[in-house]
């Protein structure tokens, strides 16, 4: 009986017929603009071709033509969702250019805004990968707490999502008492409700089951991959811009660089999770060292760069000639180049600025880090599910703005 | 351990400018130079990448953080240029290397054989610069438009259209 079934003269069908998927340009499960074509084997995936640049937006060539101070906005618009970690880090390159030394106050001041920006990318992040396990309660609890630290930027600087805040030198103005006080209701809320978010996904049975093994990445590969950031991290690499080149006088705070094993979708998010509260933590210990009054200093003397008060304009010679000067963008900077690179929300976000002392930089180029580490997508999702690669994308912090700049 | 300073820099580049010159010989070095907090050196295209393997697999800049076009219209007979900035992670020490060529001969031996992360970096610099990289595996546009014959970042390139003459920003600079 069994003899007639193998030695059966019925052909089997030697070839497999796959099936072509495209995968956006505009999927609801992707989060912004990507397309990947898929070559599927049922739900399998067999290989994966990404195309890019649907937002790109030329911001490299952009640059070539404004003075340092316009560029600002520009940065803005590469990881939109922790816009002042940009900010600050083109600042601080062309502080680095000018060779300016800020006071402590104000680099306290602007960690405490980096690392609110990274507690909203990370808030972002993590609840998405939520959303698509099938858990969109979380995200919609905790993005309440992204859009309180959008009133803080707002309190501070005027804008919310595209904050260009800061100057080059320092902030616009004062932080006002509000601004301290809306930052102490975040630090005594945000922690409860960051426990209740994990209470609801870091032991849940069916997301550990979905996310555990889940487009995992090697340190080698990752390392390979110009990899940078928590999708680093959760590889199990301790590297961390804020540590080992610290700006902004990373050096005085004391703060854990949280690690994964597997690289796998759980660990990055465990990771970011991690960081959320070394991050509140960074805060805290800025605030305990800050003057909070309306006296402290909140720019540093970089008056060819930093525009003076109005009524210093009016009313002081110099202060007018400068005024002139930033506004007609008349600077002069030095001839030279340089290269300044701060731990954004999803990696190490670099500026390399060639100046040749004209009033617009020479050269701009920006290490954006998802556009480095987007190459190895393909191969993390090769011989997965489809299901998995959505949630592979979303765990890997991928901004189009970034990755199309 | 904050910003490299000047010594430190310095102390970096003559021991890397020994290192290379003894591996692949003093003449593929045009120049050498320290230039804010990291050490720059200047090669010869030809040497590009047995210098890039020699810092990887010799002295641990296991890290590619980026590479990016360059160009210079009035260098005569270098108007191209690419820069590649090397990390080496367990020891913290930075370096940036860059090599100079014609425009009429833009072709550069490509990095994905040392870093597999080089390809779209390398991409993304054909797209904007047309620098050719010789071996590459898929030399393709990456953000531009496929069928787009230009090469957006030259410098000869405009970025607003020159036609208008409602606009008038020569009294600004570029």
């Amino acid at each position: 009986m069994s003899d007639t079934i193998i030695n059966s003269d019925i052909a089997q069908p030697e070839e497999k017929v796959y099936s072509t998927l495209n995968l956006g340009p505009t999927h609801p499960a992707t989060h912004g603009i990507f397309q990947n074509i898929l070559k599927m084997d049922g739900e399998i995936i067999m290989e994966a071709v990404p195309t890019i640049g649907y937002i790109h937006r030329a911001f490299e060539k952009l640059a070539e033509r404004r003075p340092f101070n316009q560029i600002t906005p520009i940065t803005d618009r590469l990881n939109y969702c922790s816009s002042p970690i940009n900010n600050m880090g083109w600042h601080m390159t062309v502080e680095k250019l000018i060779g300016a030394e800020l006071p402590k106050r104000v680099e306290y001041l602007r960690v405490i805004v980096m690392e609110l920006a990274r507690i909203a990318d990370h808030i972002i992040c993590n609840s998405v990968i939520g959303v698509d396990t099938g858990a969109l309660s979380g995200f919609l609890y905790v993005f309440q707490w992204r859009e309180y630290i959008y009133e803080i930027y707002e309190e501070i600087c005027g804008a919310r999502l595209t904050t260009n805040i800061g100057r080059i030198g320092g902030f616009e103005r004062q932080w006002s008492d509000k601004v301290w006080q809306k930052i102490e209701h975040f630090l005594k809320e945000f922690p409860k409700v960051n426990k209740e978010f994990e209470k609801l996904l870091v032991r849940n049975r069916i997301f550990m089951d979905r996310t555990i093994n889940c487009g995992p990445l090697k340190p080698e590969m990752a390392l390979e991959y110009g990899f940078t950031g928590p999708n680093l991290r959760a590889a199990g690499v301790d590297y961390d811009v804020r540590v080992m080149n610290p700006y902004s006088s990373y050096q005085d705070f004391d703060f854990v660089v949280p690690i994964g094993t597997q690289g796998d979708v759980y660990d990055r998010f465990m990771v970011r999770q991690q960081e959320m509260w070394e991050s509140m933590s960074i805060i805290q210990q800025a605030m305990k060292n800050i003057d909070r009054s309306q006296k402290g200093e909140f720019h540093g003397e970089v008056p060819e760069f930093y525009l003076p008060e109005k009524a210093e304009v009016y009313n002081n010679m110099e202060a007018l000639i400068y005024h002139f000067k930033i506004v007609m963008g008349e600077t002069d900077v030095p001839v030279g180049e340089v290269y300044h690179s701060v731990e954004g929300g999803n990696g190490e976000l670099g500026f390399y600025l060639v100046s040749d002392g004209g009033r617009t930089p020479y050269r701009l180029h920006f290490r954006r880090p998802c556009f480095i580490y987007y190459q190895a997508y393909p191969e993390m999702i090769k011989g997965g599910m489809l299901s998995d690669a959505i949630l592979t994308m979303s765990s890997m912090n991928v901004i189009a703005g970034e990755l199309d700049a | 351990m904050a910003t490299a300073t000047n010594e430190q820099t310095q102390a970096l580049l003559d021991q890397v400018r020994e290192a290379l010159a003894q591996a692949i010989g003093a003449d593929a070095i045009v120049s050498a130079e320290a230039s804010y907090d990291f050490p720059v050196l200047v090669l010869k295209r030809e040497n590009i990448i047995a210098a890039l393997r020699f810092f990887k697999e010799q002295l641990g800049y296991n890290f590619l953080t980026t590479l990016c076009g360059l160009h210079y219209p009035d260098q005569k007979g270098k108007e191209m240029g690419v820069m590649y900035q090397l990390h080496n992670m367990p020891e913290n020490k930075r370096i940036r290397l860059k090599i100079f060529f014609p425009e009429s001969d833009a072709e550069v031996p490509t990095a994905t054989v040392v870093w597999p992360t080089a390809n779209w970096m390398e991409r993304q610099e054909f797209d904007f610069f047309g620098i050719r990289f010789k071996g590459h595996p898929n030399l393709k546009r990456i953000l531009n438009m496929d069928d787009i014959t230009f090469f957006p970042m030259r410098k000869e390139f405009p970025l607003e259209d020159q036609t208008r003459d409602d606009k008038d920003d020569s009294m600004f600079g570029r």
